[in-house]
């Protein structure tokens, strides 16, 4: 019995319409013996993806897993979620991408597609096995060494080039190591007055702008998590207007949060 | 009166005032033969040093004492802290010993602040990583007016390493709210980005800014500086920032020189201005004593 009319609801934000369900799938008409779920208020929108997350299993189940994950996503209305590679073990083999897709699947809730890590251990050193992902059980198309930038030049060229055999993409964690070490907070007027060592701007436009131009060169996919600046977003529509395969996501905090919260020094706002 | 001392910009210019008037009369009882106020009598201050410092430890150890507080010193090498204990376990634990008040010193900015909201007695900021250093800029207060006999007007200048100074930003902040006219010295690299809203002048030049000054402070460049590609080497650094005799002599008759210490003759100063009759290091280290012996008195001297 999975038969709904879910009625009331405003359709993709549109006005208010009954939504039909024939077991499990949305349908043209009204099933029989549907049970009917007042959604007045409500917006209904398609399962949303969230491109990056951290399920941390293996290794911090402590912190989260794939099931806790997994149901947090599902109760926000997403039904697919990327998981990212920094676990422990790094999810840089087929091995441990496997097993964090058969975890999504036992878990049963949203589909769970790991994303698999550009660089053995994260280690930005040499490229972990991209292809043996690429063909594992959990078909990894998207890679990257997310809380790590990939910043040798040379093996993100490599990582972009060779992905392209297999319709993959590189997401960038934008970030110029050694722009930003020992960094706490975003660089300007609060970090100089509150004694932070602060993090550029430029240390993250430096890494995009260098990038969107690789995977204009070698014509192919990268992806640019978390941006949190102007100058990166310029940069980005600089890149699409010239026709390159770039895309980008945004966080909540990155738009909503600002420098005087730190002011307090609590570090939950770092 | 006070209840912390975390920022220099937490005084307004009547409590620092205060604090500066408060040292005078302080500054006499050191000049007796019995150094010493019953007024903290039974009262704990605990000395909080995470890390390696001489003259401000001894100074808020001197200072405690005059008053005839009960001193703890807790230094964290060798202690629970090189355990693993928190910051915050180690405050609760010196909380239940009943500290009234905390003079703490620590390498990360910051942590005065959260130390406060922790604890019910009182936080002095004895200095935070690059952040402040309040009671310094209060000393160099107090000597700017003991010798030149205002601080209303006076043109200072700070020179060296503003970027990661502590002492730095405390006297910005305080000589501002005292009415002096602050001029930062610094090649471009060791002055931080937002330094075009504070409320002082910008100079790479040394030497143009000489003959206006009242005051110049030196700042110690640290050795961890020195090869980080901040400038181009130490000797280059000491022609362009370094106050030399011929410097000092481009200074006006009255002006002195200051510096915080622990100084590194040869570097921002030579040996011959370090040890002129205008530099005012020695005096620093005394004022130190009496100006941390209002603050903790104005701190506690009135809950007894």
């Amino acid at each position: 019995m999975n038969n709904w009319i879910i009625s009331g609801a405003s359709v993709l934000g549109g006005e208010p319409a009954d939504i039909f369900v024939r077991d499990g799938v949305i349908a043209d008409s009204a099933p029989d013996s549907a049970q009917r779920l007042d959604a007045t208020g409500l917006i209904a929108l398609p399962g949303l993806v969230d491109l990056h997350t951290h399920l941390r299993e293996p290794g911090r189940e402590d912190a989260e897993t794939v099931e806790t994950g997994s149901r947090a996503a599902a109760l926000g209305g997403y039904t697919a979620v990327c998981a990212m590679a920094n676990t422990d073990p790094v999810a840089d083999t087929a091995g441990v991408v496997e097993q964090v897709w058969r975890l999504g699947k036992d878990a049963g809730l949203v589909d769970v597609q790991p994303i698999g890590a550009v660089t053995v251990g994260l280690a930005g050193e040499r490229l972990a096995e991209l292809g043996a992902m690429a063909t594992s059980a959990a078909r990894v198309r998207v890679f990257s060494d997310d809380g790590h930038c990939v910043h040798d030049p040379v093996l993100m060229r490599r990582a972009l080039e060779y992905v392209k055999a297999f319709d993959g993409v590189i997401a960038q964690h934008a970030e110029e190591p050694r722009l930003t070490v020992g960094a706490q907070m975003n660089e300007g007027d609060t970090s100089a007055r509150l004694g932070l060592a602060g993090w550029p701007a430029v240390a993250e436009e430096a890494i995009i702008a260098r990038d969107v131009l690789l995977a204009g060169h070698v014509n192919s996919r990268l992806h640019i998590c978390h941006v949190s600046t102007a100058g990166s977003v310029e940069l980005i529509r600089w890149a699409k207007s010239k026709g390159w395969r770039v895309t980008a996501e945004v966080t909540p905090h990155h738009l909503l949060l600002t420098d005087d919260l730190v002011e307090g020094y609590d570090p939950v706002f770092r | 009166m006070i209840e912390h001392l975390l920022s220099s910009s937490d005084l307004d210019l009547e409590t620092a005032t205060l604090v500066l008037d408060t040292a005078a009369e302080m500054a006499a009882v050191s000049g007796r033969e019995v150094k010493k106020l019953p007024t903290l009598r039974g009262r704990t201050v605990v000395n909080l040093f995470y890390e390696d410092s001489t003259r401000t430890r001894i100074s808020f150890e001197a200072a405690a004492k005059r008053l005839s507080a009960d001193v703890i010193n807790f230094a964290a090498k060798g202690s629970s802290v090189s355990k693993g204990e928190s910051l915050k376990d180690t405050a609760l634990t010196l909380q239940a010993m009943g500290a009234d008040a905390v003079v703490i010193r620590h390498p990360a900015s910051g942590a005065p602040h959260r130390l406060a909201g922790w604890i019910d007695g009182s936080v002095v900021n004895a200095g935070d990583g690059t952040h402040e250093h309040p009671t310094q800029a209060l000393l160099d207060a107090y000597t700017m007016r003991s010798r030149l006999g205002r601080l209303e007007g006076l043109r200072v200048a700070l020179v060296g390493d503003v970027l990661h100074s502590r002492v730095a930003r405390s006297n910005v902040w305080l000589l501002r709210t005292l009415g002096a006219e602050v001029t930062l010295v610094a090649p471009p690299t060791l002055l931080p980005v937002g330094v075009d809203s504070w409320p002082v002048q910008v100079s790479y030049d040394l030497d143009s800014v000489l003959p206006k000054l009242d005051v110049v402070m030196m700042l110690r460049v640290q050795r961890e500086r020195m090869n980080a590609s901040f400038f181009p080497s130490v000797r280059e650094y000491s022609r362009r920032y370094g106050l030399d005799a011929a410097r000092m002599g481009a200074l006006p008759e009255h002006a002195i020189v200051m510096h915080p210490g622990p100084m590194i003759r040869g570097m921002e100063i030579s040996p011959e201005v370090a040890d002129s009759t205008r530099s005012t290091i020695v005096e620093q280290v005394a004022n130190g004593v009496s100006v941390r012996m209002a603050v903790l008195y104005l701190m506690l001297g009135g809950m007894a």
